[in-house]
C-alpha cells in the first residue's frame, strides 16, 4: 500500500472561547460518554487509521477542533464522514477515547444541525439506504446502488464490477421485502430529513 | 474467554436473524449455513418477516430511527430461545438495542404498545461461532465427515467482531474462528493482517480509499503462505473480493462454508459459483477426501 505522507501541518486556526463554543466539548463528551480532554495529541489514532489519507483532519486534529470550541470546522469536515467506525483508533488509544465515539456523535450533532456535509457522496449513500429500508423495510442494493449513481451521477464508475455481480447473482433484480410495512413506515416518522 | 466459562447449550433450537448480506447478496453464506445447522442438528428459525437491522446509515442519521429498527426484530423474536445472527454488525445492532431497551423502559413500553408485542430484552443474541463453541469442539470435531488437514487459512475477523465497539461491555471472539477451524483439521496462519479493516461502506462510495486496503490485506495473506482467508463478516468477504486489483487467486471464504465443507456438505458448488473469485482449487483436494 502506498500511502501519501502528509506534511505535518495544523490548520492555523483562532480557538473560539466564548460561552457558545465553550459548550462544544461538554456537549461531545456528554453525548459520545468518552473523556476527550484527556487527550494529549500522540496521534495513534491518525498513524492507526486505515482511512486517514481520505481525510481533511486527522483524528486527533478533530478531537483539538472540539478542544478549542471550533464547532463549524469539527462539524463540517470531511473526516467524520470518512470513518466507518471501525474502532482501530479506539482499541489503539494509550488514554483510552473512544474516538469512534466521537466521531458518531459528530456525524450526529452534523445531521441535526443542519451543517453542509463535508462529504456529501457518502450522506447521498447513507440516504438512500434509508429510502430502500423504508420502501421494502431491507436493504435492496441494486437499487440503493442506481439510487447512488443516479444521485451523484457516476453512472460509469464500477459498470464492470456492477455487471459482474450480477453475473453472479450477487445484485438480486427485486427486492426482498417485510410484510408489515406500515411498521416501518411507522419508525420512520422520526426520521426528519426529507426523502423524495 | 474459554468455553467453559460458558453455560452449556441447554436446547438446539434457535432464532435466526439472517440480516439483508446474506438473504441476498451472500446468499452462499446462509445457504452453508443453513447445511451446516442441519448436519449438527441445530434448528436455525428465521425470525418471522425480520427486518434491517438499521446499518450503519440509519445509526448515522437518526438514533430513534435505529433503534426502532433493531428493537422490532426483538420484538419478534420468542424470549424462549437465543437469538443467533451470523453478521457480526446485525448481532452488534441487535445486541445494543437489547441493553438500551433494558434501561430505557418508557421506549420500550412505547414501541411494545404500539406494535401489540412484547421486545425480547431478557433472551439471549449471540453470534453463530459461539453456539459452536458452546455446543462443544469435540462434539464438532465428532461430527466431521470431510477432514481439513493440509489447509492453511487467515482468520480474518474484520473490525466488528474481533473489535466490538464500546469495547469493555462487549464480548470478544478473538481466537474463536481458529478454535474451531483447528478442531476441523485446519492449520490459522496468524500472521497476516487478521482484523484491519475492510472498507465497510466505503467499498461503495470511496472506492479508491478501499482498494489499497484490500490490496494490502491479500497481499498479506499471500505473503504468510496462506491457501486462503476465512472470514467471520460477509461485507468483508464481498470487499475483500470485488476490491481487490492485485494479481492474486487467494480465494476468500465465508467461514459457515469452511464449517459446511468440513461437516460433509455436498452442495458446495452452489455456493463457490457464486464467488468472485474462484476457491474451488484451493478445496479440491479436500473434496476428494469425502
Amino acid at each position: 500500500m502506498t500511502l501519501k505522507t502528509q506534511p505535518q501541518t495544523y490548520p492555523i486556526l483562532a480557538p473560539d472561547n466564548s460561552w457558545g463554543n465553550q459548550k462544544l466539548v461538554q456537549e461531545v463528551t456528554r453525548r459520545s460518554g468518552t473523556e476527550l480532554s484527556r487527550c494529549y495529541q500522540c496521534q495513534a489514532c491518525a498513524n492507526g487509521c486505515p482511512f486517514v489519507t481520505g481525510m481533511d483532519f486527522r483524528p486527533n486534529q478533530v478531537i483539538r477542533l472540539i478542544q478549542l470550541g471550533l464547532r463549524q470546522e469539527a462539524l463540517t469536515c470531511r473526516t467524520i464522514w470518512v470513518c466507518v467506525a471501525c474502532h482501530t483508533c479506539s482499541s489503539q488509544c494509550p488514554m483510552d477515547i473512544d474516538i469512534a465515539a466521537i466521531m458518531d456523535t459528530l456525524r450526529l450533532m452534523a445531521v441535526e444541525e443542519g451543517v453542509p456535509i463535508g462529504k456529501p457522496n457518502i450522506i447521498d449513500f447513507h440516504e438512500e439506504v434509508l429510502r430502500s429500508l423504508e420502501k421494502y423495510g431491507r436493504a435492496h442494493k441494486l437499487g440503493i446502488m442506481l439510487g447512488y449513481k443516479r444521485q451523484t451521477g457516476s453512472w460509469l464508475k464500477d459498470m464492470d464490477l456492477g455487471l459482474k455481480m450480477l453475473a453472479k447473482r450477487k445484485l438480486e433484480l427485486f427486492p426482498s421485502r417485510i410484510k408489515a410495512t406500515e411498521e416501518i413506515t411507522e419508525l420512520f416518522k422520526c426520521y426528519w430529513r426529507e426523502t423524495p | 474467554m474459554t468455553s467453559d466459562m460458558r453455560p452449556p447449550l441447554k436446547q438446539l433450537d434457535f432464532s435466526y436473524f439472517p440480516g439483508c448480506s446474506l438473504a441476498t447478496t451472500s446468499a452462499e453464506s446462509n445457504h452453508s449455513l443453513m447445511e451446516a445447522a442441519k448436519i449438527l442438528g441445530f434448528n436455525l428459525i428465521e425470525i418471522p418477516d425480520w427486518n434491517c437491522c438499521g446499518s450503519s446509515s440509519a445509526q448515522t442519521m437518526c438514533r430513534n430511527l435505529a433503534l426502532g429498527m433493531a428493537a422490532r426484530n426483538l420484538s419478534l423474536a420468542p424470549p424462549t430461545r437465543p437469538l443467533v445472527a451470523m453478521c457480526p454488525r446485525c448481532l452488534h445492532y441487535l445486541r445494543s438495542a437489547q441493553r438500551c431497551l433494558k434501561q430505557d423502559s418508557l421506549t420500550r413500553m412505547e414501541l411494545e404498545n404500539r406494535w401489540g408485542r412484547s421486545i425480547n430484552v431478557e433472551g439471549e443474541v449471540i453470534h453463530f461461532m459461539e453456539v459452536l463453541v458452546r455446543y462443544g469442539l469435540d462434539r464438532l470435531k465428532a461430527s466431521a465427515r470431510r477432514s481439513l488437514e493440509g489447509l492453511k487459512f487467515v482468520p480474518y475477523y474484520g473490525c466488528t467482531l474481533f473489535r466490538p465497539p464500546r469495547l469493555k461491555q462487549e464480548r470478544y471472539f478473538q481466537g474463536e474462528m481458529e478454535n474451531i477451524l483447528v478442531a476441523l483439521g485446519a492449520t490459522p496462519v496468524p500472521n497476516a493482517l487478521t482484523y484491519r479493516c475492510c472498507g465497510s461502506f466505503l467499498s461503495a462510495t470511496d472506492p479508491e480509499l478501499v482498494t489499497p486496503l484490500v490490496n494490502e490485506i491479500v497481499h498479506s495473506a499471500e505473503l504468510s503462505g496462506a491457501d486462503c482467508l476465512v472470514t467471520a463478516c460477509a461485507m468483508c468477504q464481498l470487499n475483500l473480493e470485488i476490491r481487490r486489483t492485485i494479481k492474486s487467486k487467494i480465494p476468500i471464504f465465508h467461514f459457515s462454508e469452511i464449517l459446511a465443507l468440513a461437516l460433509g456438505a455436498e452442495d458446495y458448488e452452489k455456493w463457490f459459483v457464486r464467488h468472485i473469485v474462484d476457491p474451488r482449487p484451493v478445496i479440491r483436494h479436500l473434496a476428494k477426501a469425502a
